[in-house]
């Protein structure tokens, strides 16, 4: 298990969370994770494992029961300003042509949205760069709705991007989408990721999508959820669809699936986990 | 193609077909003109009494349109109230329900013991009847913004201001404007029933004064009179809302 340590970017210490006064539901339990700056980080584990409350809980959506999160060496305790979420639901706003939605953040982020009428210029030649390196030049004067699944994704991550936040959320981003489009987004985050480097949590229940994108994966148990195991993928990158027949990376991905089998079955044998690289 | 012509010609085939339906029988029962004159009779009426008609009409507008433009600013206000906090929709709802449910004929003589005869009841009671339907849809249009784009935008550091101006209110841009067009229609009813109660003007006071002086077929123009308007504002109203609202009415082509 990785301890927390003061050189990480996102220190989460001794989390839990429970939901409702009367029926408590706990949902995660005596979290630990720690993510250097600039790293991939994925998060797995079975569904209902409270991985989209981990999302909340790390952006300051939503306070934990006990325990204390800090990002970039602040204490959580509201909503942060430095994040960029995308979902599995686009949540483009259809009334907005592609090119206004990716610019969204700016018309609301400290502290361009004093400048946003002046600077428009400026942010317009920076959507237009974004919508470009997703392979979406040429639809920005479309609206969302007139765009496919896998274009409205490639638009929402831009959008997510487009005020250089040093956090980037993603929850279940590509779970909605056919398998093709979705390998393919896989390379066209890398790249983004490449380029830019912001601290990345992806949140997935896709054992291939996490280990062929992450630097380190986090493996949750059943509800309440906790860390059972922390997984360092050492791939060079950048990493080619290639690697997904690769014997070594296939492994990875049964090691993972067989343990997230197990403690399902077994959920109280599920102890500390442990460091595998 | 044809179905098409078809479909634009289908409202008025139906309205003529009734009419004709109604002179044939009129005149083949031979139905006395007191009890339901024949649309050629009414026709003759209007025409013979147009300028009473249009002197009385005319205000009915002008009041429907006054308490059309107050629903519409005080129906907007309290719908972003309701809708955009849980506390305002627990304590306001039950109240407007209650208020709905209320007869508007009801009020009238209590509007005019506060106001006298005249035009400020019908202005009232055309914007009661209308406000409500436009407070109930901007207020679902903000109550239903999904909670991942909440989510997007607090964690941008939005606040709630900024969620009603960039998402709610564009949101709620289709329920307002579909509301738009059954309030006309109810407001008008309104200014209506109130001038028929109480006024010395309007479309409501001279069908009143027409049956009571026996004058069926004017009664009946009054009526014809009356529908018409109601469907000219309510055309009027769709057009509007198909042009401002274009996103939510996704019928033209993907051009992708």
């Amino acid at each position: 298990m990785s301890a927390p340590s003061a050189s990480s970017f996102v220190n989460i210490n001794g989390v839990s969370l429970v939901y409702g006064k009367k029926d408590q539901t706990k949902a995660l339990d005596e979290l630990n994770m720690a993510i250097t700056e600039g790293q991939f980080v994925a998060v797995v584990g079975p569904s209902g494992c409270g991985k989209s409350s981990l999302m909340k809980l790390v952006t300051g959506l939503r306070p934990p029961t006990s325990g204390t999160i800090d990002v970039g060496g602040q204490r959580i305790d509201r909503p942060l300003k430095i994040v960029g979420m995308a979902f599995q639901n686009p949540t483009l706003l259809p009334w907005r042509r592609t090119l206004s939605n990716v610019m969204l953040p700016m018309e609301i982020v400290e502290p361009h949205r004093h400048s946003f009428r002046a600077d428009r210029k400026q942010h317009e030649a920076r959507a237009l760069a974004l919508l470009d390196s997703v392979g979406l030049d040429g639809f920005a004067t479309k609206f969302p709705w007139q765009l496919s699944g896998g274009m409205q994704q490639r638009a929402s991550l831009c959008r997510a991007l487009m005020h250089e936040p040093s956090l980037l959320m993603l929850d279940e981003p590509f779970g909605a989408l056919d398998a093709f489009t979705r390998e393919e987004l896989w390379d066209v985050l890398q790249d983004i990721w490449l380029a830019q480097k912001c601290t990345t949590i992806l949140v997935t229940h896709d054992l291939r999508e996490a280990v062929y994108l992450a630097d380190k994966v986090f493996v949750m148990s059943a509800r309440p959820g906790r860390i059972i195991e922390t997984y360092d993928v050492t791939f060079p990158r950048p990493r080619r669809p290639d690697l997904v027949f690769d014997p070594a990376f296939a492994e990875i991905v049964q090691h993972l699936r067989e343990n997230i089998r197990h403690q399902r079955h077994v959920p109280q044998a599920a102890s500390a986990g442990r460091a595998a690289s | 193609m044809n179905s098409e012509f078809l479909g634009r010609a289908m409202p008025w085939l139906v309205t003529a077909g009734t009419l004709a339906l109604w002179e044939g029988l009129c005149r083949l029962f031979r139905v006395p003109e007191f009890i339901l004159p024949a649309p050629l009779r009414i026709l003759a009426a209007t025409i013979e009494y147009w300028d009473a008609i249009w002197f009385h009409a005319s205000h009915t507008l002008v009041m429907t349109l006054i308490g059309f433009a107050l629903a519409v600013v005080f129906g907007l206000l309290l719908g972003i109230a309701v809708g955009s906090s849980r506390l305002a929709y627990q304590g306001l709802y039950p109240l407007l329900i209650g208020f709905n449910s209320v007869p508007k004929v009801a009020i009238v003589p209590v509007l005019v013991i506060w106001f006298g005869v005249g035009a400020i009841p019908a202005i009232l009671i055309a914007f009661l009847m209308s406000f409500f339907p436009i407070a109930v849809n901007v207020a679902t249009g903000l109550a239903t913004v999904e909670p991942e784009l909440e989510d997007v935008l607090r964690s941008l550091g939005a606040k709630p201001r900024d969620l009603i101006l960039k998402v709610g209110l564009p949101r709620s841009m289709p329920f307002f404007f579909a509301s738009l067009k059954i309030a006309i229609t109810l407001a008008f009813v309104g200014a209506v029933i109130s001038e028929s109660i109480a006024s010395s003007r309007g479309i409501g006071t001279l069908m009143v004064q027409a049956s009571a002086d026996f004058r069926v077929a004017l009664v009946f123009a009054g009526l014809m009179v009356t529908a018409v308007m109601g469907i000219v504002m309510y055309a009027f109203f769709a057009v509007i809302e198909q042009h401002t609202t274009q996103w939510a009415n996704r019928k033209m082509e993907m051009e992708v």
